[in-house]
């Protein structure tokens, strides 16, 4: 167990198929208004919760959606899957683009596409046992008449996830799991419909810190073994940094820097990272000190700020930082960024 | 000698189905003006800990015996009333999991504060609104919020609110519970930074309790590491992060994942914590331990200072784990 090799990993980069594209994503969610100010207002104020994001996904890898909360990331990830509907922009899973399809179409595609919820204590019925909530799926998509049915591939994501022998599973409820065996319930549930990729919504965050390993080794292993494709939600870039191969960045709606793990946490290039970076505590009393943080909080996603939106906060603010918005673009290898400064 | 002295702390919740020994025979110092970090995994017994030495129980926590020393008087000997004039809040306050929720929506920021001065302290009311708006400009928010109602404070400027509460008369000990869980990285990073500030400047010990070894590691100068109601290890956060040497200490602190370290798989400690009503006999780690043997399930290890000094571990193997093998190499 554990035994993954993290640097046999990826070349899935370089060499990889892309199997989903996101081009121009944009999410809006209308504000609320009183009466008085809807009249006071022409026009209806938005929450720009995912402002225009290109990214390419590649078969196998694991690609990390970090940034704070409020960021967008959750939602970014919840309008690919169509939980929410996209104001524009496309993404494009073998070769549709997933807003166009009709309900049936997306049904069928949802085979494809699976999520596992940061909470192991709510995701789960707690009246169906575990051979019940992994066949659920399975049923649905009607690959499986019933749960008993579907016990071999019940089976066989269980064995999938470690969890060994099937059988003393198979019968228990969630409430007689531990939080980790929960979530690799949560994970053999996904991995039952044989998906294309699995978005990880912060996954281990409601677990104790002895058990993470557990469900992220996991995650690792199973994009390693089976090829099965990952976007991992956090906002715990330490843990991002050990199983990702890829991060992206997210600021206020926006990518602000996406590249390999390495690139981006060992040469960070927009001060947002290097910020956020900082941030993170290390574990080891003999290396103390606190990085200077980016003062201040995250602004409203309802009037981001214009021109670069870290322009308030950010250290190095220059004129056209106020005014230009800068694109995401190519730096080095597979290292892109949006920020004025890198661009010189 | 130390500010706080805990002594064999044993603090059981009834149940219908039997005691839970949330805080069985558990013993530290807190020393004046430096920070002790209590850390294990959730259901270890950190928080009951935490209101034990407050006395704050709820209406089926008992105590069983034990004593909580501080200037030399055993506080929880006291009469209720003496404790809650010149203890609670004067001496030792709190910051409570979560407590920026802790602020009442309908009340001014700043009143509450006052309210907890007016409460403990004899001091008029124009007294205590001045203090309150020093303590404001102490924990980095401007005076002038004095009047906002707490949906107008963002969440880290909450949680300064309330710091400022819990500096409110001039305590020697704060004990934060999980001050900065529910907030971001960086506004993490601000808070414990203005809490590392404020305790310079007051001298102020601080007890606090999290399960994130990191901020224990940049924040504590001593650590202790609780495994199911009991003190595991215990020791400056030197010793116990360099040189763990409890089993479920080093395990511990090898899961914890660190950012600049080269990539690699994430660590975890197979298992999980027992039932406390009937723990596990002889050392309570032995069911998750690799080392265990006859003697771990028989006898209950004492918590016992190894070749470093001040350094104190409970485990009968501890001499093993001391040579730096990788225990929990897979």
């Amino acid at each position: 167990m554990g035994a993954v090799n993290t640097a046999q990993k990826s070349n899935v980069v370089e060499h990889g198929e892309v199997i989903l594209q996101v081009r121009d994503l944009v999410k809006h969610f209308p504000v609320r208004m009183g009466f008085w100010q809807s009249m006071k207002t022409k026009e209806q104020p938005v929450l720009r919760a995912v402002d225009g994001v290109s990214l390419d996904v590649y078969k196998g890898e694991i690609l990390g959606l970090v940034g704070e909360s409020g960021c967008g990331k959750t939602t970014l990830a919840r309008t690919i899957l169509r939980l929410t509907d996209a104001t524009s922009g496309e993404a494009i899973l073998e070769g549709q683009n997933i807003f166009d399809l009709n309900e049936a179409e997306m049904k069928k595609l949802r085979r494809k596409m699976q999520i596992i919820f940061q909470d192991p204590y709510e995701s789960m019925n707690p009246r169906m046992d575990v051979q019940t909530v992994i066949a659920e799926p399975l049923i649905l998509q009607g690959l499986a008449s019933s749960a008993h049915d579907a016990r071999d591939v019940v089976a066989s994501a269980l064995a999938d996830v470690e969890m060994v022998p099937p059988e003393e599973y198979m019968g228990r409820y969630p409430h007689e799991l531990s939080g980790g065996q929960r979530q690799r319930v949560a994970v053999a549930r996904a991995l039952s419909v044989d998906p294309d990729f699995i978005v990880a919504d912060e996954p281990v965050s409601m677990l104790d810190v002895s058990i993470r390993g557990e469900v992220l080794n996991l995650m690792l292993r199973l994009s390693r073994s089976r090829g099965v494709t990952f976007i991992y939600i956090t906002h715990d870039l330490a843990t991002a940094r050990h199983i990702c191969d890829r991060i992206a960045v997210m600021y206020l709606g926006k990518i602000v820097e996406m590249g390999t793990a390495d690139e981006v946490i060992q040469t960070p290039l927009h001060p947002y990272t290097t910020a956020l970076i900082g941030a993170v505590f290390v574990p080891d009393p003999r290396h103390r000190g606190f990085a200077e943080v980016l003062k201040g909080e995250i602004p409203s996603p309802v009037n981001p700020p214009q021109g670069c939106r870290l322009h308030p906060r950010c250290p190095y603010t220059m004129d056209i930082c106020k005014q230009v918005e800068p694109p995401l673009v190519l730096h080095e290898g597979t290292h892109q960024v949006a920020c004025h400064r890198a661009e010189r | 000698m130390a500010l706080v002295e805990v002594r064999d702390l044993k603090m059981y919740y009834r149940t219908l189905r039997g005691h839970v020994k949330a805080v069985d025979s558990v013993s530290f110092d807190i020393e004046r003006g430096k920070a002790v970090g209590i850390a294990g995994e959730s259901g270890c017994g950190k928080s009951s800990m935490a209101i034990s030495i407050l006395r704050l129980l709820p209406r089926n926590g008992e105590y069983h015996g034990g004593s909580v020393v501080m200037n030399g008087q055993d506080i929880l000997k006291m009469p209720e009333e003496q404790f809650r004039k010149d203890v609670r809040w004067k001496q030792i306050s709190m910051i409570f999991q979560g407590a920026m929720n802790a602020l009442n929506p309908v009340h001014r920021v700043g009143d509450q504060i006052v309210e907890a001065i007016l409460e403990h302290e004899d001091v008029s009311h124009e007294e205590a609104v001045s203090r309150t708006k020093d303590l404001f400009d102490l924990v980095g928010i401007n005076p002038n919020r004095f009047g906002e109602y707490p949906h107008e404070f963002s969440g880290g400027m909450k949680q300064r609110a309330v710091i400022a509460m819990a500096l409110a008369c001039h305590p020697d000990l704060i004990i934060a519970d999980e001050p900065t869980t529910a907030l971001d990285v960086m506004v993490q990073a601000q808070i414990l930074k203005a809490i590392g500030e404020l305790r310079e400047e007051l001298n102020l010990s601080m007890m606090l309790i999290t399960h994130d070894l990191s901020v224990i590691a940049q924040t504590c100068d001593s650590v202790v590491i609780m495994y199911a109601g009991k003190v595991a290890e215990y020791g400056s956060v030197m010793d116990v992060y360099v040189n763990p040497t409890h089993p479920y200490a080093m395990g511990l602190v090898k899961s914890f994942p660190n950012i600049h370290a080269e990539r690699s798989p994430v660590r975890s400690l197979p298992g999980f914590p027992p039932n406390l009503i009937a723990p596990p006999t002889g050392c309570r780690f032995h069911p998750r331990c690799p080392l265990a043997d006859e003697e771990c399930m028989t006898v209950e290890p004492p918590l016992r200072e190894v070749s470093r000094k001040k350094h104190y571990v409970a485990c009968h193997k501890a001499e093993i784990v001391e040579q730096g093998v990788d225990i929990w190499a897979q």
